[in-house]
């Protein structure tokens, strides 16, 4: 299942209805004893209800940051320093701590990307369902009924009731991940954010754990940021991608489209880089390393390791613009007297 | 439920501590070139004046009582029984009177102290250090962090000897010594009592005091190590009652490493205890082996140790079965 | 995302000399315990080291080297002790008694300590199991109580290195336990594979790419051990179970208790003996305190 045949998801990104999620150029930075660096430098994009949304880009590119971004869950030494996140239109930056818990799992929620360690060692896991129930419902709700929910939550992610009076270090990895995800959609929140679901599980486990989170996605009909470094597997999954470089975005389409016509060479050179089974050989990766978000190239970020590169690359930050229909992409190539075919 | 392997090796653990324990203390004697029955009857014999003739006689007959003239393998053999049994024979300071009675008599009095002061230090500095290493620590409580550091880092007979110069010598609230007053008679009344409490307060809170700040720091420490793990974070993100995530996640989690630590101090705690209690001259063990060195009645001193090495160790093994109730990977090895 | 050989080159590069000594600056700034830890230990020993050019080293500490039980005055600085001892030439040796006896038991604890735990950690198997075994007894043994019994059977013949000797005995599980499970944790990562790969042998590795990693261990070790060292000998010399002849700290402590310095407001006689033994614990805690941070640094890796 390695290539793009696999059903291609309808597009809703073009103008149907209202976004669930609204990122208007976020920045987040970090205080370190070298100075303030922007791990998020401007970013901005709307999710639609029921989206996917893939987001991609090396370490350190800023997309785990934004993951806790969105549940505003930055702690010292870094900090939100500007722009709106909208989920259905409430701007929750602005809203006072004891009503962001209460948005925490139950309209936006996230599974972690360890989830070896993300589970209470001490707890049981029906327990560590539960709680989460507990702490959202204003009254006293019988904890019977709680345990039903948690069970039914288990029994959603293909895990045995049984599962529930385990501990944690008695599951597999596999299986602690569901559980992560059960908790994430116990309480059918709009958005879910999975930061990287899959990077520690071998590639069986990490087939039957996607799986399980698109048929729940399907049957939930909750939109999806999906944070990864596996173009692969982003291709399989989402309805749209978001590249992001150095703390910016470079591209963001739909997934159809960039594989076939990539706008960014960052993308391209990422596209480039997946083993295909026509080329054999060495493997081909890019160049150079990212940039110290110490020390940022000026102009476009990329420009040093880009094979595209203009004279104006190196001066001037390329615009972040619509070039094609729902097609947004950050590069001199694609602005007025450099247009390439 | 516990694994019987794990119970096992405990208590195969404790045995070989008790048998080091008191081989070591069968040898060493041995090696040394004193001969505590001769110097013994040597003291006897300045400080009451009497002549030193028939000294030979005098030892070779307390020698033949204590067993001393059998040959080594024979000596060790019935020294580890007499172990095992708990007969540590008769004190030679206070003969006739066993051991085993004079240890009785002052044992009440280090529990009441030293279990009382061991408990309150590792309930109050455990919750002081757990709150302390949490994030959101109330500005004024992070005083107490230097403040354990000094508390911890004195040793506790300092701050008893500091104790004593301000509230009993200067201030003269508690008395400066002993257990109970000299002219009260000791009986089951309120009054008695109260007295004993007053005794007991200064070296109680030395002992506190040094063992509070310990406990606090380790488990700030551990606090703030566990606020680091990756199930905080995700505790926070399925949007959990802070106070839950305090309890439940956090403080629970970091109790175990703290445990642990409670029985590491325990040598640390036995050492303050003694010298706390020379220092106020409480009639407890402590007092106790500070009086057997000055009178350098060996066999006391021997059955004083022998009793704490076990204290420990029953002490430890306890510790040992309550940690697989705190943690279930422990409980369930593997399953 | 495959790394190039380039990315893996960078991560390889040890770091600049100039580099370190920078960082080194700048942990200090931030590490105010350290500074001042260091600042109280280096008084001290000027103390100890200067003060000896205005005391006869032979005489003074001793009693009988003036009028009994007189406060400060510009003769005897620091007053007499009730046998006559001048204080001030009591605390001057007596510091460097106590910093010698913690120096050499500690020295030799963390000696033995770095042999065992290497060696445990190292080469693994039965050896391992021996040590660690030992070493568990070692610790659960309250170590103090036969400390005691061991210096009361010595008693008039204790001296400052046979003292430092009994402390070295039960001062090396801790560095062994502690040096064993570091060297655990890093014999597992990648460069000592690679140093295996490249073929150096046990012993080699041991040296030139173990031991240098470890030396925040070492060092929070050594200094682990010298505290516990000074502690233990100052409870044995309280109870009067230290040399008889030299003034040590603990030893004055005991004198001071035995001739009932409170009750007869000889002031100076316990006033100053504490002080300095506050002085040099909290110092030596300090600096034990922050080398401990050092070694375990507890703020994770930022994604």
């Amino acid at each position: 299942m390695t290539s793009t045949s696999t059903a291609p998801r309808t597009d809703r990104a073009a103008g149907t209805g209202e976004p669930v999620l609204s990122v208007r150029d976020l920045r987040v930075e970090y205080h370190t004893d070298a100075g303030a660096v922007r791990a998020v430098n401007g970013v901005s994009f709307d999710l639609m209800p029921g989206e996917k949304l893939g987001l991609v880009g090396e370490s350190g590119s800023g997309k785990s940051t934004i993951a806790l971004a969105l549940m505003r869950m930055i702690k010292e030494p870094g900090r939100i320093a500007g722009g709106q996140i909208l989920l259905h239109g409430r701007d929750i930056l602005r809203l006072p701590e004891k009503e962001m818990r209460q948005v925490r799992a139950a309209e936006i929620s996230m599974i972690p990307q360890g989830a070896m360690n993300s589970l209470n060692p001490v707890a049981r896991i029906e327990d560590q369902i539960v709680d989460t129930l507990e702490d959202h419902s204003p009254k006293r709700v019988a904890k019977k009924e709680l345990l039903e929910k948690a069970h039914a939550a288990l029994e959603s992610v293909g895990l045995r009731r049984e599962v529930g009076r385990m501990y944690p270090h008695q599951l597999s990895g596999g299986m602690k991940q569901r559980v992560c995800i059960a908790i994430a959609v116990a309480m059918e929140p709009k958005v879910l954010i999975a930061d990287e679901p899959t990077s520690a599980l071998d590639v069986v486990v990490q087939r039957q754990v996607m799986g399980t989170l698109l048929r729940l996605q399907e049957e939930l009909g909750v939109a999806v940021v999906l944070i990864g470094h596996d173009m692969g597997l982003m291709a399989q999954s989402v309805d749209r991608l978001a590249v992001m470089y150095a703390g910016k975005l470079a591209e963001v389409s739909p997934i159809r489209e960039i594989f076939d016509d990539p706008l960014h060479p960052y993308t391209d050179l990422l596209i480039d880089s997946l083993p295909k089974l026509e080329r054999r050989g060495t493997f081909r990766g890019i160049p150079g390393l990212p940039p110290s978000l110490h020390s940022l190239p000026p102009g476009c970020l990329f420009h040093p390791r880009c094979p595209k590169a203009m004279d104006i690359c190196a001066e001037q930050v390329p615009p972040y613009r619509e070039h094609r229909p729902n097609r947004f992409v950050a590069c001199h190539l694609h602005e007025e007297g450099h247009a390439t075919a | 439920m516990i694994s019987r392997r794990y119970l096992v090796r405990r208590i195969l653990l404790l045995v070989t501590v008790m048998w080091t324990a008191a081989s070591i203390n069968f040898f060493i004697p041995k090696l040394s070139p004193r001969d505590p029955i001769r110097e013994r009857l040597m003291l006897a014999a300045t400080q009451g004046g009497r002549n030193q003739t028939g000294l030979e006689a005098m030892v070779e007959a307390y020698n033949q009582q204590f067993g001393l003239d059998q040959p080594l393998w024979k000596q060790y053999l019935t020294a580890m029984l007499k172990v095992v049994r708990f007969d540590y024979g008769y004190s030679i300071s206070q003969y006739p009177r066993t051991v085993n009675s004079i240890i009785k008599d002052a044992l009440p009095w280090t529990l009441g102290l030293g279990l009382m002061s061991i408990l309150i230090a590792f309930v109050i500095g455990t919750l002081l250090g757990a709150l302390l290493g949490w994030p959101r620590c109330p500005r004024w409580l992070r005083i107490f962090v230097p403040a354990s550091m000094l508390t911890s880092a004195v040793p506790a007979f300092v701050l008893g000897f500091l104790l004593i110069y301000l509230f009993a010598f200067q201030l003269k609230i508690f008395p400066l010594s002993g257990a109970y007053s000299r002219t009260a008679t000791p009986e089951w009344s309120l009054e008695f009592a109260l007295d004993i409490a007053k005794h007991a307060f200064l070296p109680a809170c030395a002992l506190v005091l040094f063992q509070l700040g310990g406990q606090a720091l380790q488990m700030r420490s551990l606090m703030v190590m566990t606020v680091g793990e990756d199930y905080i974070t995700f505790a926070e993100a399925k949007g959990l009652r802070p106070r839950r995530i305090f309890a439940r996640y956090a403080v629970r989690n970091a109790m175990l490493p703290q445990v642990t630590g409670l029985v590491m101090s325990l040598g640390t705690f036995v050492f303050s205890t003694v010298l706390v209690e020379t220092l106020f001259a409480y009639p407890g063990l402590g007092g106790l082996i500070n009086g057997s060195i000055q009178v350098l009645d060996y066999n006391l001193l021997y059955g004083i140790t022998m009793i704490l090495v076990f204290a420990v160790c029953i002490a430890t093994l306890i510790v040992d079965l309550i940690y697989p109730l705190l943690d279930p990977r422990i409980r369930y090895e593997k399953g | 995302m495959v790394a190039t050989a380039s990315q893996t080159a960078t991560m390889l590069t040890p770091r600049s000399r100039v580099g370190r000594a920078t960082s080194v600056l700048r942990y200090l700034r931030r590490n105010p315990l350290l500074v001042i830890g260091l600042a109280m230990f280096v008084g001290l020993i000027l103390f100890a080291t200067v003060g000896t050019f205005f005391i006869d080293p032979a005489k003074d500490p001793y009693p009988l080297a003036g009028p009994a039980s007189k406060p400060p005055s510009a003769e005897h600085w620091f007053g007499t002790d009730a046998q006559g001892r001048d204080l001030f030439a009591v605390m001057v040796v007596g510091t460097r008694l106590s910093l010698k006896i913690g120096l050499l038991a500690g020295s030799i604890g963390l000696a033995i300590g770095i042999v065992l735990g290497l060696v445990s950690a190292f080469y693994g198997g039965w050896l391992d199991s021996v040590i660690r075994w030992i070493v568990d007894v070692m610790f659960t043994i309250p170590s103090f109580l036969v400390m005691v019994v061991i210096a009361s059977l010595l008693r008039q013949y204790i001296s400052i290195e046979n003292m430092a000797l009994i402390l070295a005995a039960f001062a090396w599980p801790g560095p062994t336990r502690a040096i064993r499970a570091q060297v655990l944790s890093l014999r597992e990562r990648e460069f000592i594979r690679l140093a295996r790969l490249s073929g150096m042998r046990g012993p080699e590795i041991i040296v030139r790419e173990l031991l240098p990693n470890l030396t925040p261990f070492l060092l929070a070790g050594f200094v682990a051990a010298l505290i516990g060292a000074v502690y233990a000998a100052l409870g044995l010399e309280m109870l009067g179970l230290g040399s008889q002849r030299e003034p040590t700290l603990g030893m004055t402590f005991f004198w001071m208790q035995r001739f009932s310095a409170l009750l007869r407001n000889l002031w100076w006689w316990w006033g100053i003996p504490i002080a300095i033994i506050c002085v040099l614990i909290l110092s030596l805690y300090f600096i034990s305190f922050s080398l401990d941070e050092w070694a375990n640094p507890r703020s994770r890796r930022s994604r």
